[in-house]
C-alpha cells in the first residue's frame, strides 16, 4: 500500500476517504457496461453524505467499491491514506472487517444467531472475543434501544428493530465510516425516522456516514448530497 | 485461538440445528458405518478369540498324530467287510524310540460304545488311555480318582459328567459297577464338566469331552480289542462293517516349543515309510494358531474395506447436504464476507460444520458400537428363550470382543470423511463473489 503524498489544506488524517477518477466497467458477452465513468470526490471525517440518482446510475456500484467488496477497473481509492483500489481478496476482507461498517436494505442479520451474537460477528473475524467484546456488544445494543431484546432471534424482531441491530453491528468495529445502501428502503415512515435519528446522533458524535437513498426526505437530512447520472457525478451540494 | 475454535464449533452446531432432521439423516449414514465396523470387528474378534483358546488347549508344545479313515482305494477294498487302517502300536514305539527331544508320547484309542446299567444306557465315546491323559487334556476329577499305573489291564472306568448323569441320575457312581459290552467294570472316578475343544484331524465337530468314559488303554486292547463292528443302514437290509484300528491318536509333547514344526516333519517322514495309504494326519496346534491368525487378519481387512465403502457412501451423502446448505446460505456467506470474513474463515466455518456433523454421527456410532456386548447378550437370551434350537452352537459360546483399533479407526475415518467431503462445499462457499452472494434470493 502506498502512503499518499497529499499536502492539501485539509491534512491527510482528516479525510475519511478520497476517490479519484474511479471507473468500473462490466464486461459481458459482446457488451461492456460502463457503470462508473470517472468519479472523483473527497469525504472528510465527520461528514454525512447521501448519494442519489436514478436507477442504474451506478450508486450501488460505487458503494461496492467504497465498501471494498469490489475493485474499480481503474482510478484510485485512498482509504486513510492507503490506496486500496487494487489489493487482493484477503486484504480487502481485512479492510472491510476493520474500517467499514455496512448497513443493508434488507438488514441481513444471521438467522441462527440472537441479537447479541449478531452484533458480535465482525469482532470474531478480527479475533476479538471475550468479556470486553461481550460488554461492548451489550452496550451497542442498549444504545440502539434493544437492551431488553439481547437474546431474541431476528425473526422475533420488527423490521425497524432488525435494522437497528444491523446498525449496532456496523459500529462494533469502530469503522472509519458507515456505508448504507437504501437502509430505510424497507421501512415505514415512522421507523425510517427512528433510524435516521440514530444516524444523526452517530454523526453528531463524529461518525462518517455515506448512504444511498431514493427519497428526497431522507436525503434532506444528510449534510451533503451527491447526485449520480450515467456513472458520473451530476451534482455535489451541501444541504442548507 | 482455542476460544475462537470453540466459537466456530458452536456456530457449526447452531447452524446444523436449524435443519435438525436433515442433519440427523446425513449423520445417520456415518452412524451406521461406524457402529457396523465396531460390531462386526467385535464379533470377528470374539470368534477368533474362542478359536485361539481352543487351539491353545490342544497344547502349543504338542504334535498330534491322528488316525483318519483313508479314502477308499480299489473297489474290492471298498466292499470288504473289515477295514484295517490307522496308527499302529508299532508306530507309537517307533516314535518313542526314534524322535529326539520329546518329553513324552501318549497313545490313545477311542471308539463309540454303549454303556449299560440295568435299563439305562449311555452312548459314549469309550477312551482307552494312559494316566497322562487327564493332565494332557486339562480334565479335572469331580469325585473318586483318575486312572493310575496300577489300573493297567484292570476293569476300572472313569465316567465323564454327562455319562455319569445318564447312568446314575440320582446316585453316586463311585464304587458301582456297570456293563461295558459283556463285562462288568467298576467306576472309580468322575470328571468335571469340560467345554468342547477345537476340531482337529479333519473333523468339523469340536471335541465334546462330557460324554466320555475312560478305561486303561491296556484293558481296552485286551478286553474290547481293536476290531469294532459298526451297524450300517437299518431295518431289513441291516449290515455290519468292521473297523480294525489300533490307535486313534498319539500326542507327542516336545521339550522346546521351537522344535514343534521340525518334530512334526520328522514324524511325518517316519510314518510315511510304514503307511501305504494316508490313514493318519499330523496336526500341529501351533500351526493351526498361525492359520487362525491369518484368517483373522484377512477377515479384518475385508471388514475395513467394507467399512470404507459404507463410510464413503455416507460421505457422499454428507457432501450432498453441505452443497445444498451452501446454496441455501449464499446470502449468509455474502454477509459474513462483507463483515470481514476472509475466504479462509468461510472455508473453516463450513469445514468445521461438516466435521461436526460427521463426528457427531461417528461418536454416536461408537457409543452404540461399544454397547455390542450387552445388546448381543440380550438378543441372544431373548432368542434362546423363544426358540432355543435356532442358534448354532458357535453363537452360544460367542462373546463379542471390542477391539480398540476398530473404535479409533472408525472415529478417525468419520473425521476424515468430514474433512474430505467438506472441502469441496467449503471452497465453493469461500469463492462465491461477495456482491453476488449478497444479492442472492
Ligand atoms: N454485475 C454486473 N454485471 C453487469 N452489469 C452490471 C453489474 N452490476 C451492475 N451492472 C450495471 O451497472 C449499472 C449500474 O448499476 P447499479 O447497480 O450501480 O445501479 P444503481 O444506481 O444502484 O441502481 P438502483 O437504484 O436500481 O439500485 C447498471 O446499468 C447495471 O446494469
Ligand atoms: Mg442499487
Amino acid at each position: 500500500m502506498i502512503r499518499a503524498q497529499q499536502a492539501d489544506q485539509p491534512n491527510a488524517e482528516s479525510f475519511a476517504f478520497r476517490v479519484q477518477d474511479l471507473r468500473r466497467t462490466y464486461f459481458m458477452k459482446g457488451e461492456t457496461v460502463h457503470a462508473l465513468r470517472g468519479v472523483t470526490f473527497d469525504v472528510l471525517v465527520g461528514e454525512y453524505i447521501a448519494i442519489m440518482g436514478p436507477s442504474g446510475s451506478g450508486k450501488s456500484t460505487l458503494l461496492n467499491v467504497l465498501g471494498c467488496l469490489d475493485r474499480p477497473t481503474s482510478g484510485s481509492y485512498l482509504l486513510a491514506g492507503d490506496d486500496v483500489a487494487q489489493i487482493n481478496d484477503y486484504q480487502l476482507s481485512r479492510i472491510r472487517g476493520r474500517r467499514i461498517g455496512f448497513v443493508f436494505q434488507s438488514y441481513n442479520l444471521l438467522q441462527q444467531l440472537n441479537v447479541l451474537e449478531n452484533i458480535k460477528v465482525p469482532l470474531q473475524y478480527q479475533g476479538l472475543i471475550g468479556k470486553d467484546a461481550n460488554a461492548k456488544c451489550r452496550e451497542l445494543a442498549e444504545m440502539v434501544g434493544l437492551g431488553s431484546r439481547l437474546y431474541h432471534r431476528p425473526t422475533e424482531l420488527s423490521g425497524g428493530q432488525q435494522q437497528r441491530v444491523a446498525i449496532a453491528r456496523s459500529l462494533v468495529n469502530d469503522p472509519y465510516f458507515i456505508l448504507a445502501d437504501e437502509a430505510t428502503g424497507n421501512l415505514d415512515s415512522k421507523t425510517t425516522d427512528e433510524v435516521l435519528e440514530l444516524f444523526e446522533s452517530l454523526n453528531a458524535n463524529g461518525k462518517t456516514i455515506v448512504m444511498i437513498t431514493h427519497e428526497d426526505e431522507v436525503a434532506e437530512r444528510a449534510k451533503r448530497v451527491i447526485r449520480l447520472r450515467d456513472g458520473v457525478i451530476e451534482s455535489d451540494e451541501l444541504n442548507a | 485461538m482455542i476460544a475462537q475454535f470453540f466459537q466456530i464449533v458452536d456456530l457449526g452446531i447452531k447452524s446444523l440445528l436449524v435443519q435438525k432432521m436433515r442433519a440427523g439423516l446425513a449423520a445417520l449414514g456415518i452412524f451406521i458405518g461406524t457402529s457396523t465396523v465396531i460390531w462386526l470387528v467385535a464379533m470377528g474378534e470374539g470368534v477368533s478369540y474362542r478359536a485361539q483358546q481352543q487351539i491353545l488347549e490342544l497344547g502349543a508344545k504338542n504334535v498330534i498324530v491322528r488316525t483318519k479313515e483313508p479314502n477308499a482305494g480299489s473297489e474290492e477294498e471298498a466292499n470288504s467287510r473289515v477295514k484295517a487302517y490307522g496308527l499302529l502300536r508299532a508306530d507309537f514305539r517307533r516314535i518313542v524310540e526314534n524322535i529326539p527331544n520329546i518329553n513324552r508320547a501318549i497313545p490313545m484309542r477311542e471308539l463309540k460304545f454303549e454303556l449299560r446299567l440295568d435299563d439305562r444306557t449311555a452312548d459314549t465315546k469309550l477312551v482307552g488311555c494312559t494316566e497322562d491323559y487327564l493332565e494332557l487334556n486339562r480334565l479335572e476329577i469331580a469325585r473318586g480318582r483318575w486312572l493310575s499305573t496300577r489300573d493297567r489291564g484292570e476293569k476300572v472306568i472313569v465316567l465323564a459328567s454327562d455319562t455319569a448323569k445318564r447312568l446314575f441320575p440320582y446316585e453316586n457312581p463311585i464304587g458301582r459297577t456297570i456293563w461295558v459290552g459283556s463285562e462288568f467294570y467298576t467306576v472309580v472316578g468322575q470328571t468335571k464338566d469340560r467345554t468342547a475343544s477345537a476340531a482337529i484331524g479333519g473333523s468339523l465337530d469340536s471335541r465334546d469331552y462330557n460324554l466320555d468314559a475312560y478305561i486303561p488303554i491296556k484293558t481296552l486292547r485286551q478286553r474290547v480289542g481293536d476290531l469294532v463292528m459298526k451297524r450300517v443302514g437299518g431295518g431289513q437290509g441291516m449290515n455290519f462293517v468292521g473297523e480294525d484300528v489300533e490307535l486313534s491318536q498319539i500326542t507327542v509333547e516336545v521339550e522346546d516349543i521351537e522344535d514343534v514344526d521340525e518334530t512334526a516333519q520328522i514324524i511325518e517322514t517316519l510314518l510315511k515309510k510304514f503307511h501305504e495309504k494316508e490313514d493318519y494326519a499330523v496336526v500341529v496346534p501351533r500351526e493351526l494358531l498361525r492359520q487362525a491368525e491369518r484368517t483373522r487378519t484377512m477377515f479384518n481387512v475385508l471388514l475395513v474395506v467394507i467399512a470404507g465403502i459404507s463410510l464413503l457412501v455416507g460421505g457422499i451423502g454428507i457432501m450432498n447436504i453441505m452443497l445444498a446448505t451452501v446454496t441455501e446460505r449464499t446470502r449468509e456467506i455474502g454477509v459474513r464476507r462483507a463483515l470481514g470474513a476472509t475466504r479462509t474463515d468461510i472455508i473453516g466455518q463450513f469445514l468445521i460444520e461438516t466435521v461436526v456433523l460427521t463426528a457427531s454421527g461417528g461418536l454416536a456410532g461408537v457409543l452404540f458400537g461399544l454397547s455390542v456386548g450387552p445388546i448381543f447378550r440380550f438378543v441372544k437370551k431373548a432368542v434362546m428363550t423363544f426358540s432355543p434350537d435356532t442358534l448354532p452352537p458357535i453363537v452360544h459360546e460367542l462373546e463379542p470382543r471390542i477391539a480398540l483399533w476398530s473404535v479409533l479407526l472408525s472415529l478417525g475415518i468419520s473425521l476424515g470423511v468430514g474433512v474430505a467431503f467438506g472441502v469441496y462445499p467449503a471452497r465453493k462457499a469461500a469463492y462465491l463473489d461477495p456482491i453476488e452472494a449478497l444479492r442472492h434470493e
